[in-house]
C-alpha cells in the first residue's frame, strides 16, 4: 500500500541512518550490528572460497566426469568420480518430501490456527513443536527399524496400479529406497513448516477475515479468500527451510538409504544416493585428495541450496504489491 | 431489495460479560439511521448482532430477535453464512483484500454466491463501482491491486464489494474514522444516494456526521465501566438533536459527558 506518510527512517539519507546521535550507547551498537552483519558475510566468503579452491584442486584430479560420471571411485588413483548420481537422489528425495510435507503441513497449521478449538490447538502445536527436536538419528533408526518393514504392502499397492510408469515399479525386497527417503523426510519437515505456517496464520489482520466473513464466506471459504493469500510468502519462507533441512540430511539418509552410484529408474527400488549421505558414508576412511573430492560435492550442494533459495525469493518478490504485507 | 429490521429484546455477550442489554427498535427500509453514544456503549456489538458478525468473536452469543422482514435472522436453522450474504458490512478501516486486483474485490462476493459469465461480472462490476462512485477514477486500473488506492477510495472500494451482492442492507461501523473530511464528504454524499436502495444503519463517533446523514438516530448508553449498554432512545434525527425527550441524550449532545 502506498501511503503518503513513510517512517523517517526509510526517508532520511542512509549516511543519516548510520551516524546516529553520537551517544555511547548508540556508537556501541551501531559497532555491534554492523560487526554481527559484516562478520556474517565474512563466514559465507570463507565457506564458499574453501570449498571452491578444495574442490578445484579434486576436480583437476577426477579422470571420470565431474557431473555426468555414475561412480565413486576415489580410493584407488586415478581419482573416478562424479555427482550425477547424488544431485538425483538429493533432488528427487526432496521433492519428494516437499509433494508430501507441504500440504499436511499447511494443513496442520491451518486446524491449528483457524479450526481447531483452543483447548486442542494448544497441545497439537505443543506436539508438533517437539518433534522438531527429535534428533535425526532417532528418525533414521525409527525409519530403517519401523518404517522400511512397513512399507512394503503401500509399495506393493503402488506397483499394481501405477507400475505401468516405471517410475513406481517394485521388486521384492526391503524398500531402502528414494520414496522411502522421501516419506522419511517429509516426516522431519512437517514440524517446521506447521511452525513457521501456524504463526504466518495467526497473524493474518482480523479485517482481511472479516472482510470475507462479512461477505458470507464460509470457514474455508475466509481461509482461501484471506488466510491463505496473506500467508502465501510465508507458505513459501516455511518450504525452503524444510527444503533446506531436507537437502542437507545426512544421518536419517544414511541409516535408510541403501546407496548405489547408478540411477534407478523405480523410485521404489533400494539405490541412489545423496550428498550428504555420500559425504557422510565416506569422510572417515577418505585421505586427502578424496576428502576434496568430497569437499567438490559439498561446494554442489551448497550452490543447489543457494540456488532454491534465490528461486524462492523470486517468487516472493514477483507479486510484492499483492503480498498484503503492507496493508 | 431494501428490507425493515425489527429488533426485539437483544442481549448480547462476549463470554460471561454482558455486552448490550434488552435492545429493541425498528430499522425503517430506504432510510439511514445512525448510532450514537460514548465508546464501550455497545453500538458497535449491536450492529454486528444485525449481520450475526457478533457470533464469529470467541465467547460471542446473543439472545433476543432480529427480524429481517418476517424472517428471524436468529431462529433455528438459519445459517449466520447466508444472513452474511443479504446484511452486508463496512468496516471502520478499508479492508479491501490485499491480493486482489480492484476488480476481483468487488467480484469477491459475487463469486461467493455462484458462478457469473464474466459479461456479466463486468457489468455488475461497474455498476458497483459507479454506484460507490469510484468508477471514474478506477476505470482504466481495474487490475491494478485494490490495496494501492488512497484510503477513502478503498473505502469507496469496499462499499461497492458490498453492494455488488445486492444486499438487503447495509451496516457500517464508523466508516469515515480513518478517512480524511474530504474523503469523508465523499462518503457521506455515497450514503445520501444508497439509502434509496438500501436499509442503511451506520455507527458514527462524529455527532455532525449523524446530523448530516442519518433519518434517524438512537442513542446507546451505559451506567457505568463493567455495565451493559442499553438504547436510549431512537428518534427522528431532528428531534434527537433539537428536543430529545431523554437528558442523557441531551447531555451527550451538547458535549456535557463522554
Amino acid at each position: 500500500m502506498k501511503t503518503d506518510i513513510e517512517p523517517t527512517s526509510s526517508t532520511a539519507p542512509p549516511q543519516d541512518r548510520a551516524r546516529g546521535t553520537g551517544r555511547l550507547g548508540d556508537k556501541i551498537f551501531l559497532g555491534l550490528s554492523r560487526g554481527s552483519g559484516i562478520l556474517l558475510l565474512a563466514i559465507m566468503a570463507a565457506i564458499a572460497v574453501f570449498l571452491t579452491i578444495r574442490a578445484i584442486s579434486a576436480i583437476s584430479e577426477d579422470h571420470g566426469n565431474f557431473l555426468t560420471t555414475f561412480e565413486w571411485n576415489t580410493t584407488s588413483r586415478p581419482m573416478v568420480f562424479g555427482i550425477a548420481v547424488l544431485a538425483y537422489g538429493t533432488i528427487v528425495s526432496s521433492i519428494i518430501a516437499m509433494l508430501i510435507a507441504v500440504p499436511i503441513a499447511v494443513g496442520i497449521a491451518l486446524f491449528i490456527s483457524h479450526y481447531a478449538p483452543r483447548r486442542l490447538a494448544t497441545p497439537v502445536a505443543y506436539v508438533i513443536d517437539l518433534l522438531a527436536a527429535v534428533p535425526s538419528i532417532v528418525y533414521g533408526l525409527w525409519g530403517a527399524l519401523f518404517l522400511v518393514p512397513h512399507l512394503t504392502g503401500l509399495y506393493q499397492w503402488l506397483d499394481d496400479y501405477l507400475g505401468w510408469t516405471k517410475l513406481f515399479e517394485y521388486n521384492d525386497g526391503a524398500p531402502r529406497s528414494l520414496f522411502t527417503i522421501g516419506i522419511l523426510l517429509a516426516i522431519m519437515i512437517i514440524p517446521i513448516v506447521t511452525s513457521v505456517s501456524r504463526e504466518v496464520f495467526r497473524q493474518v489482520p482480523q479485517m482481511h477475515e472479516e472482510a470475507a466473513l462479512a461477505l458470507g464466506a464460509t470457514r474455508w471459504e475466509v481461509v482461501r479468500m484471506s488466510v491463505l493469500p496473506f500467508g502465501r510468502s510465508g507458505i513459501i519462507s516455511a518450504s525452503m527451510l524444510g527444503l533446506g533441512r531436507a537437502l542437507g540430511e545426512t544421518m536419517a539418509v544414511a541409516t535408510v538409504l541403501s546407496p548405489s552410484y547408478d540411477i534407478v529408474p523405480s523410485l521404489l527400488d533400494p539405490g541412489g544416493g545423496t550428498f550428504a549421505q555420500n559425504i557422510a558414508a565416506h569422510f572417515k576412511e577418505a585421505d586427502g585428495p578424496a576428502r576434496d573430492a568430497l569437499i567438490a560435492s559439498g561446494l554442489v550442494l551448497f550452490v543447489i541450496t543457494l540456488l532454491v533459495n534465490g528461486a524462492a525469493r523470486l517468487i516472493i518478490a514477483r507479486r510484492k504489491e499483492y503480498s498484503g504485507a503492507a496493508a | 431489495m431494501a428490507k425493515r429490521i425489527d429488533v426485539s429484546g437483544l442481549t448480547a455477550y462476549y463470554g460471561t460479560h454482558k455486552a448490550i442489554e434488552d435492545i429493541s427498535m425498528t430499522v425503517e427500509p430506504r432510510s439511514v439511521t445512525a448510532f450514537i453514544g460514548p465508546s464501550g456503549c455497545g453500538k458497535s456489538t449491536f450492529l454486528r448482532t444485525l449481520n450475526r458478525m457478533h457470533e464469529v468473536t470467541p465467547g460471542g452469543r446473543v439472545e433476543g430477535k432480529v427480524m429481517l422482514d418476517d424472517e428471524n435472522l436468529y431462529g433455528a436453522g438459519v445459517d449466520p453464512v447466508s444472513v452474511r450474504r443479504t446484511v452486508g458490512m463496512v468496516f471502520q478501516r478499508p479492508n479491501p483484500f490485499p491480493t486482489m486486483s480492484i476488480f476481483e474485490n468487488v467480484a469477491a462476493g459475487l463469486k461467493l454466491n455462484g458462478s457469473y459469465k464474466k459479461s456479466e461480472l463486468e457489468g455488475i462490476v461497474e455498476k458497483s463501482l459507479k454506484g460507490a462512485n469510484l468508477w471514474n477514477e478506477v476505470k482504466d486500473r481495474l487490475n491494478k491491486p485494490g490495496a494501492g488506492l488512497s484510503g477513502g477510495q478503498q473505502q469507496r472500494l469496499c462499499i461497492a464489494r458490498a453492494i455488488a451482492v445486492e444486499p438487503d442492507v447495509l451496516l457500517m461501523d464508523e466508516p469515515c474514522s480513518a478517512l480524511d473530511p474530504i474523503s469523508t464528504l465523499a462518503i457521506e454524499d455515497l450514503i445520501g444516494e444508497l439509502k434509496e436502495r438500501f436499509t442503511i444503519v451506520i455507527v458514527t463517533h462524529n455527532m455532525q456526521q449523524a446530523a448530516r446523514v442519518s433519518d434517524r438516530t438512537a442513542f446507546f448508553n451505559l451506567a457505568g465501566v463493567g455495565q451493559p449498554g442499553k438504547l436510549i432512545e431512537i428518534d427522528e434525527t431532528e428531534r434527537i438533536f433539537s428536543n430529545p425527550s431523554v437528558q442523557a441524550t441531551e447531555d451527550y449532545i451538547s458535549g456535557r459527558f463522554g
